[in-house]
């Protein structure tokens, strides 16, 4: 923020106490961000320590090999776990991101409540009911586990996150923006669209973020929807490997091989997301052009 | 698909003089208008109505269980498959407590990271720090599970929960023997995982607070701390009790990493020391093993009783945020 | 729809680039019509269940690739009463459970029939500080701890099995599974066949209502929750208990002898079985009589349909099988999976030759 001005050091003690609380508050938060990097960064270290070794170009390439064979990797689970994302995002972006819209821009009344309320409870459902959910009404159906069903239900765990960023963010552009917009005889849809969704095109990207990392490493709703595969995928209608589930599988194993391949899962798992994460950053930033 | 039109924007200010051109634009606008809306609101239900489908489906897979228990559900502390007797109010105490638990501990710091990445940090540290926060959210919660138990847990039997019990032990929370394993570590770790989400979030809705804003107060003598309070949170509110929300979904609705530090002991104790239980953790645990209907039924019924819990605490945050307010104009 | 048909084409292209990890051996069967595409000169087999013979059948399933290349069979550990459901809703082609199906769930399931494939033993294991390893326990010790009654380690129940050794007079935390599994369904028949007061009392399931104690999930659950907590005491199977060098305890058996718990001790179990099997070849062996017998134990079984709808499916499956039902066997010691006893096998391998195609007749396990 500004720099302390001279003439406040010298202004009276009522000035004085007001400075003094801004300093103790900017202390305080950044007291807060140094007692969460703790924990934070206790846990990655966590996971690189124990996964960084397993690092390798066949891990990436390789299908599972057996217990007690040295060498493959986890190559099917990475692209599975990329195929899945995608297909989440496929199906979940747009019902979140406009359905956002509709909260903050279209939307009155009680319609709009109820909606709003309905993706907040959404967000509190445990990941394990939405797959059960999902298996009955789409495997059950198809009598089959397949990558669409693991897609739909990761769609179904990210869109309430999408969908009240997307809202809280839009609500926040400042209405002079659209109002002018508006003003030059832009449609309200376009106004929307091209003015206010890009205005806030940077924090929605956050929000898509959040939720895809959220869903990237999510177990529960897979197991009973995409289920896994030891092979690479064979379609969108056949059981498709995921790093998530196959991190639990040999996290849970009693091999030590396993064990430590498991924890290289898990760092690839955040590097995935962390590229995800540059390069949603990259393209908002684009899309925004000037703004910041 | 966005370059084209996009591009057109700066044009349109550049000819708006001349009212021609845009006559022919109008109605186009209005359809397109129309369209825009249907197509949003039809989205818009789809989340409606996917939680309402969902109800559903489990109303109708507990129906077994409420015939066979009725009300006593949600007072019985009994969980015992093998004879076919289930009651979950350790699971729902467990769930609430743990989340509030959560809350308590992980907002007010939430809120102060993201107050110092949005507007007190350095501005070339705020990028790492921010990204840091982001790809914690990423961490999947088998490896919070494992954290809290080689890291976390140890640590609360050594060190934290003797103090406890030797200065605070006079309290009911705080008494019994220090196991490490518990709702304390529950509490702990699900804080630990949702400060990336509220904190994300709450620092977007700052950022996106008009920098204009903040030149007024600044403007006007006000310091930092002043201008953010005056000139900055006041907008985000709507938005911080959003990210709020989110927060408490995903303490509400967290498995894996709860059920390997939380104890899983189905027993109601005041005491934050106590082994406890939690309904996301009896599903994820007992889900793929259950092996009567009966069984599957009450489990069903769990995953309902979570989608009301989730239902009155969202309600209870709303009605807190209006009455600290007084009437507010926006919604949520 | 762009999109759409991009993922499509992006996932068509997978099974291609496959076939270079695949390894040698690949090439279609003379027999198989050349057709286009990778897939269509294999068949899969999907399976799905019990967690705990994952590691070895994925073995299995590696060694018969190699025998039969045009054969992929998937199997996907999601816990054995997923196991049990799926094959109840026909979504895989075999399901694999610890525990034999109930009445109750054969009735939904007409037509399931239970191949026992190897076997599981439970291992108790403990955290006793002065005492690092050779603990020995009887039946009332076990169930006295689990059920609540025994509460210090220098509780005479355990200390007059052990002469000599110094128990400190810590108090015991015991440590159960908290998650559904097999691992608890052996470990609670044992404690009920041992111990009148837990049959009347909690009784035997895959989860049961536990007298107290900490509940933690899966085996790394159980064995990170032990290895912290002083005093501790809790079960986990066998494999999980050599490979990660857990401290166990010797089991008081019916002969009166304390037997270690180990491949060979677990096959021993099972060896009296055979005679007393009935002919679903559902069985419990907890608390087996004779010489060396590990008592807590139990076998693990594949489910599938005794009528095969597909016949190529079928065949395959049939195969497999048989194949692990003979050769197989010999690479269950070295992931410390007690293999069948000889009799059990035959009998298993009765089991899968008379499964049928969907014509009715029987498919003849053939030589892979």
């Amino acid at each position: 923020m500004k720099p302390v001005r001279e003439d406040l050091l010298a202004a009276g003690p009522a000035e004085r106490r007001r400075h003094a609380r801004s300093l103790f508050f900017t202390a305080l938060c950044a007291i807060s961000a140094a007692i969460v990097l703790v924990p934070l960064g206790s846990i990655l270290l966590y996971v690189v320590e124990r996964g960084a070794s397993g690092l390798s170009w066949t891990f990436f390439t390789a299908l599972p090999k057996p217990v007690g064979e040295t060498g493959g990797g986890m190559g099917n689970a990475v692209a599975g776990s990329l195929v899945l994302i995608g297909l989440a995002c496929l199906f979940g972006l747009p019902v979140g991101v406009l359905a956002g819209v509709y909260l903050a821009e279209v939307g009155r009344g009680r319609l709009a409540a109820a909606i709003r309320f309905t993706a907040d409870v959404l967000a509190g459902v445990p990941s394990i009911t939405i797959g059960v959910f999902v298996y009955a009404l789409v495997v059950v159906s198809m009598r089959r586990f397949s990558a669409i069903a693991g897609g739909l239900a990761l769609a179904l765990v990210m869109i309430p996150t999408v969908t009240r960023t997307t809202e809280e963010l839009l609500r926040l552009v400042p209405p002079n923006l659209r109002e002018a917009a508006l003003g030059l005889g832009v449609p309200a849809w376009r106004t929307t669209v091209f003015v206010v969704l890009r205005t806030a095109a940077p924090g929605i990207a956050t929000g898509v973020m959040l939720a895809v990392a959220r869903v990237a490493g999510e177990t529960a709703p897979l197991l009973f929807t995409a289920m896994s595969s030891r092979y690479w995928a064979a379609g969108l209608d056949r059981p498709i490997a995921s790093l998530p589930v196959q991190i639990l599988t040999y996290a849970t194993s009693p091999y030590a091989d396993w064990q430590a391949q498991a924890w290289t899962g898990a760092l690839c798992l955040v590097a995935i997301v962390l590229v995800l994460n540059l390069a949603a950053r990259a393209v908002a930033a684009r899309s925004l052009g000037a703004r910041r | 698909m966005s370059a084209a039109p996009a591009e057109a924007l700066p044009h349109a200010a550049a000819t708006t003089p001349s009212a021609p051109q845009r006559a022919p634009d109008r109605p186009r606008g209005r359809l397109g208008d129309r369209l825009f809306e249907g197509v949003t609101t039809a989205l818009a239900i789809v989340v409606l109505l996917v939680p309402s489908a969902m109800l559903i489906e489990l109303v109708g897979a507990s129906r077994k269980a409420i015939g066979a228990f009725g009300a006593s559900f949600l007072t019985s502390s009994t969980w015992d498959p093998v004879h076919g007797s289930f009651g979950a109010l350790p699971f729902l105490w467990g769930t609430v407590v743990s989340s509030l638990l959560a809350l308590a501990l992980a907002v007010p710091v939430s809120i102060g990271v993201a107050i110092f990445l949005a507007e007190l940090a350095p501005h070339r540290a705020r990028g790492p720090l921010s990204f840091l926060v982001e790809l914690l959210a990423a961490i999947p919660s088998v490896v919070y599970g494992f954290w809290g138990v080689f890291v976390l847990v140890p640590l609360l039997r050594e060190h934290v929960e003797p103090w406890l019990a030797a200065h605070l032990g006079f309290l009911p929370l705080f008494q019994g023997p220090p196991l490490g394993f518990g709702m304390l570590a529950a509490g702990v770790v699900l804080a630990i995982m949702i400060v990336p989400t509220v904190s994300s979030i709450v620092r977007e809705v700052l950022r996106a607070v008009p920098a204009a804003q903040r030149e007024a107060a600044a403007g006007l003598g006000a310091t930092p701390w002043d201008t953010i309070r005056f000139a900055v949170l006041p907008s985000a509110r709507s938005g911080i009790v959003g990210a709020i929300l989110l927060g408490l979904g995903r303490a509400l609705g967290e498995t894996m990493a709860v059920t390997m530090v939380i104890g899983n002991r189905p027993k109601v104790s005041v005491s934050l020391l106590d082994p406890a239980t939690s309904m996301a953790s009896v599903l994820a645990n007992e889900f793929a093993e259950a092996d009567s209907d009966l069984y599957l039924s009450a489990l069903s019924e769990i995953a309902l009783l979570l989608f009301g819990v989730a239902l009155i605490l969202n309600l209870l945050a709303r009605w807190l945020v209006g009455a600290t307010k007084g009437r507010v104009g926006s919604p949520a | 729809m762009l999109r759409t048909s991009l993922a499509i084409a992006i996932l068509a292209a997978m099974p291609a680039c496959s076939r270079d990890g695949g390894g040698a051996g690949e090439a279609p069967l003379p027999g198989a019509k050349a057709k286009e595409g990778p897939a269509a000169g294999a068949v899969t087999v999907t399976g799905a269940g019990a967690t705990f013979p994952f590691p070895l059948y994925t073995k299995w399933i590696a060694e018969f690739g190699k025998r039969a290349p045009d054969v992929k069979v998937d199997y996907q550990s999601i816990g054995s009463g997923g196991g049990i459901r799926q094959i109840t809703e026909r979504t895989v082609d075999f399901g694999a459970s610890d525990a034999p199906m109930t009445d109750e769930q054969l009735a939904k399931a007409a037509g399931v029939v239970h191949v026992p494939t190897c076997l599981g033993a439970v291992v108790v294991t403990y955290h006793v500080d002065g005492v690092p390893s050779g603990l020995r326990l009887g039946p009332d010790a076990i169930s006295g701890i689990f059920l609540g009654t025994v509460k210090t380690w220098d509780d005479a129940a355990i200390a007059k099995e052990n002469p000599g050794v110094k128990l400190p007079a810590k108090a015991i935390a015991s440590v159960h599974r908290s998650d559904g599994s097999g691992t608890t369904r052996i470990f609670v028949d044992y404690l009920s066949a041992v111990s009148p007061a837990w049959k009347t009392g909690p009784g035997s399931g895959t989860s049961v209502s536990w007298p107290g104690g900490l509940g933690a999930k899966g085996n790394e659950g159980v064995s990170a929750t032990v290895a912290s907590t002083p005093g501790a005491v809790g079960y986990v199977e066998l494999a999980y208990a050599v490979q990660n060098k857990l401290p166990f305890a010797s089991i008081r058996n019916k002969a009166g002898q304390f037997v270690a718990p180990s491949v060979e001790s677990t096959t021993a179990a099972a060896a009296g079985s055979a005679a007393r099997m009935p002919d679903d070849l559902r069985v419990s062996i907890v608390d087996a009589e004779g010489d060396g017998a590990y008592p807590i134990a139990g076998f693990t079984y594949v489910l599938l349909h005794a009528q095969q709808k597909d016949a190529r499916k079928g065949k395959a499956l049939v195969d497999f099988l048989g194949w692990a039902l003979s050769d197989g066997q010999k690479l269950a010691g070295d992931l410390h999976y007690a293999a069948l006893p000889a009799a059990v096998a035959e009998k298993a391998r009765r089991k899968v030759a008379a499964v049928t195609g969907p014509d009715g007749a029987a498919i003849a396990p053939g030589k892979p």
